[in-house]
């Protein structure tokens, strides 16, 4: 099944605002309860992470990850355009959130 | 692992919707106070009108444990200057920040916020939000008073408002012992939780994922005395009729009507996401004056091609860093920081100017940081931990930025403002500062219609909202007990619930997707920079032929593209009324965001008014209100106030 190759309309951009950590996500549903615009659904199988329904809606106010029970469970990822950059003041070398 | 492609890929089929789906269905609830919207003024509004005694509902479009523009936090109690460290009088300091904002600010909103804002805090400490260091993590920081171990801010330092003081740049300005100390760092994020729990335990009928779609009038007639409102659960669909004699308009303002592309960085305005025009819409239908609606200004702190919130580092409100060039070189620039008594450099054209011409010439060398690395260790653990990591959505950008090795005391957050600086023309904020108008009581044109937060006309900021929020349930919770039961008018009901499951009858047409960018196009070509008569008849016009060609083809697969849907239909009316209040303005006027073509003059005696409208009878009625209406804001207040008793006192 995993092999098929459907046809799909275009994935929905940005098209993951957070990552879940399957082996640490409980399925409890605390962000699908805090999102303020459902950008989750929770997943038909207890237990396991939530569906990104509308990823492209997310404001990324964060609380999903601010109020998640669990260590490590979910992981803030900001779009490509929106990823912040510093530098270190003495090597000038210049950073970015992965 | 988590997207609904590699869900289907996984499965073979798509998830099913996982919520009983109850399109049609109705249900009914009956109470004294309705209160549409459940962002910090919503909040507050129903725990005061319970706590004064009446039965209350809340709608809110998300959850009301992290919804709102002020869900995920806030880091300035901003105008307390009843706080005890404070230096300013509350009635002096409300008419000093009336004024600073401009001949169209809120004085009547400014006085409610600055007499009542630290009475409100300390109801917040109160439920068990933290408002002073407690732990001594901050002992040290400038600001920190050791002994109420409150958090003073830069902030308004020596005057209102965040242009900088003439002064500014002189050795000794701005000295401890000088300064007001009215704004207040505060740890927010701890605040909504809090507020819905409060809600709960006071009884407070909280309905989370309801979207208000109407307001109710008595006899179904546009002006009459508000009895109740409708909603929609935007999960299941099913449609609610709520019953009550006061209705709190607390849905905050008008978010992305200019915004064509509302995904990547389109989409990155100050507000909440679910903001969207609903109760500008909503008043509208049920014959409330609005006003203000003619403002419009591009998009401030993040705009549509901006990066979110403070991630460009430096260009908003970061307390205290300086802005430096790729050479380490200071820029002219104040940092909202002790040295400048809390002055932002954002809306100082010369000071940008300056700045501009600088990297041109090669003064200034690109790109621009703003230099943690600087700062006192504790000032800028002050500013990253505390303060931004407080704020809203910088709470989450504090973390990952943290994750991903960013170190305050080495490195140096790199700031974009002067490479994007200014949005266009065409990303603008609808009617900024634009609401209801309303009387001493917070009460709308409308009996029984009351307003809070960013419903209100020219409004502040998180304790603006909390405090009118609070307010205004107070004055609700009174007038309910002074008026007859109502009857609602089932023919207008029957009518809104046609109106809202319209959208869910058709399996295709035009998605809210693309209406909305339809009307964000309208408003960007024939409602921007360049106006004039011509291109507001075209808007009208292509306005009319979207309700015409397009609405009726609208559809909605599901009770969240159905709230979207129903949202667009806010933001078409909405926008209607920005118009036709455009049109009637036939000047030009700076402040109020008109720069006309064919009426180039600002005329002073036009620009001493707001311009005031309402719909009747299918007609727009204009009025002028003169600004100030509110008269003497220390004694109305207190006119209107005899009877307030300062902080709750919880029962044992």
């Amino acid at each position: 099944m995993a092999d098929k190759v459907y046809a799909l309309p275009n994935v929905q951009s940005p098209s993951t605002p957070v990552i879940f950590n399957p082996e640490k996500c409980i399925g409890c549903n605390t962000c699908v309860e805090v999102c303020q615009i459902d950008v989750y659904i929770p997943n038909p199988e207890k237990g396991k992470p939530p569906i990104i329904l509308h990823p492209e809606e997310c404001w990324y106010c964060g609380c999903c990850v601010t109020d998640c029970p669990t260590p490590g469970a979910i992981k803030f990822n900001y779009p490509l355009p929106l990823k912040p950059r510093w530098r270190n003041k003495e090597t000038g070398e210049v950073m970015q959130v992965k | 692992m988590g997207t609904w492609h590699e869900y289907l890929k996984a499965k073979g089929t798509p998830p099913e919707w996982p919520y009983p789906i109850k399109f049609g269905e109705e249900s009914e609830i009956e109470v004294d106070v309705l209160v549409l919207g459940g962002g910090i003024a919503g909040c507050w509004a129903a725990i005061s009108a319970a706590r004064n005694g009446a039965t209350v509902a809340l709608f809110e479009k998300g959850d009301v444990r992290r919804s709102g523009a002020g869900g995920p936090g806030c880091d300035h109690w901003c105008n307390v200057p009843a706080n005890p460290l404070s230096r300013v009088d509350p009635d002096d300091w409300a008419i000093q920040e009336m004024e600073a904002l401009g001949p169209y600010s809120n004085g009547l909103g400014f006085q409610i916020q600055c007499r009542e804002d630290w009475d409100t805090l300390l109801e917040m400490e109160q439920m068990g939000g933290k408002i002073r260091d407690d732990d001594d993590e901050y002992i040290g920081v400038e600001g920190r008073d050791d002994e109420t171990k409150l958090m003073v801010s830069p902030r308004y330092g020596v005057k209102a408002g965040y242009s900088p003081h003439d002064d500014w740049k002189k050795p000794g300005f701005n000295p401890p012992e000088k300064r007001n100390n009215v704004v207040l760092r505060i740890w927010g994020s701890t605040f909504k939780p809090i507020l819905k729990k409060e809600c709960q335990r006071l009884g407070v009928k909280v309905f989370d994922r309801t979207m208000a779609t109407s307001l109710l009038n008595e006899n179904g007639k546009p002006g009459g005395r508000i009895v109740g409102a409708t909603g929609v659960n935007v999960r299941t669909g099913e449609f609610i009729v709520a019953k009550a004699k006061a209705v709190i308009l607390s849905m905050g303002g008008a978010g992305y009507l200019w915004h064509l592309d509302m995904e990547h960085g389109g989409h990155s305005t100050m507000y909440s996401r679910n903001e969207s025009s609903d109760t500008t819409a909503l008043a509208w239908r049920a014959g409330a004056k609005v006003t203000m609606q003619e403002r419009s200004m591009l998009s401030r702190i993040a705009s549509g091609l901006k990066h979110k919130w403070y991630t460009g580092g430096a260009d908003a409100s970061y307390e205290n860093v300086p802005l430096v060039d790729a050479e380490n070189k200071k820029l002219p620039a104040p940092t909202q920081g002790w040295e400048d008594g809390g002055a932002m450099f954002s809306n100082q054209a010369h000071i940008i100017t300056e700045i501009r011409e600088g990297i041109k010439n090669g003064t200034y060398k690109l790109p621009f940081f703003g230099d943690f690395a600087s700062m006192k260790p504790e000032e800028s653990n002050a500013t990253w931990n505390m303060m931004l990591a407080e704020e809203s959505t910088t709470r989450v950008m504090v973390q990952t930025m943290n994750e991903n090795g960013f170190d305050i005391h080495r490195d140096q957050v790199m700031n974009y403002t002067f490479i994007e600086f200014q949005p266009s023309q065409q990303f603008r904020e609808a009617a900024r500062g634009g609401g209801l108008i309303t009387d001493w009581n917070l009460m709308t044109s409308v009996d029984g219609l009351y307003a809070a937060g960013t419903s209100l006309f020219s409004p502040g900021d998180h304790s603006f909202a909390a405090s009118t929020g609070r307010y205004a349930g107070r004055k609700a919770a009174a007038y309910v007990k002074s008026v007859e039961d109502a009857e609602i008018c089932r023919n207008q009901v029957e009518k809104e619930k046609e109106r809202v499951i319209a959208p869910t009858k058709r399996d295709s047409g035009i998605d809210w997707k693309e209406l909305h960018n339809g009307l964000a196009r309208v408003m960007q070509y024939f409602v921007s920079e360049y106006k004039n008569e011509t291109m507001f008849n075209l808007a009208l016009e292509e306005i009319a032929r979207i309700e015409e060609n397009a609405v009726p083809r609208l559809f909605a697969l599901d009770p969240h593209k159905l709230m979207r849907s129903l949202e667009d239909l806010n933001m078409i009316e909405h926008a209607k009324i920005i118009i036709h209040a455009m049109k009637e303005r036939k000047f030009s006027n700076t402040t109020l965001g008109i720069e006309r073509l064919d009426y180039p003059e600002n005329d002073e005696e036009e620009a001493k008014n707001y311009l005031v409208l309402c719909q009747k009878d299918g007609e727009i009625q204009y009025e002028r209100v003169p600004i100030r209406y509110w008269g003497n804001m220390k004694e109305q207040y207190e006119a209107h106030n005899k009877d307030y008793t300062g902080v709750y006192k919880p029962e044992n």
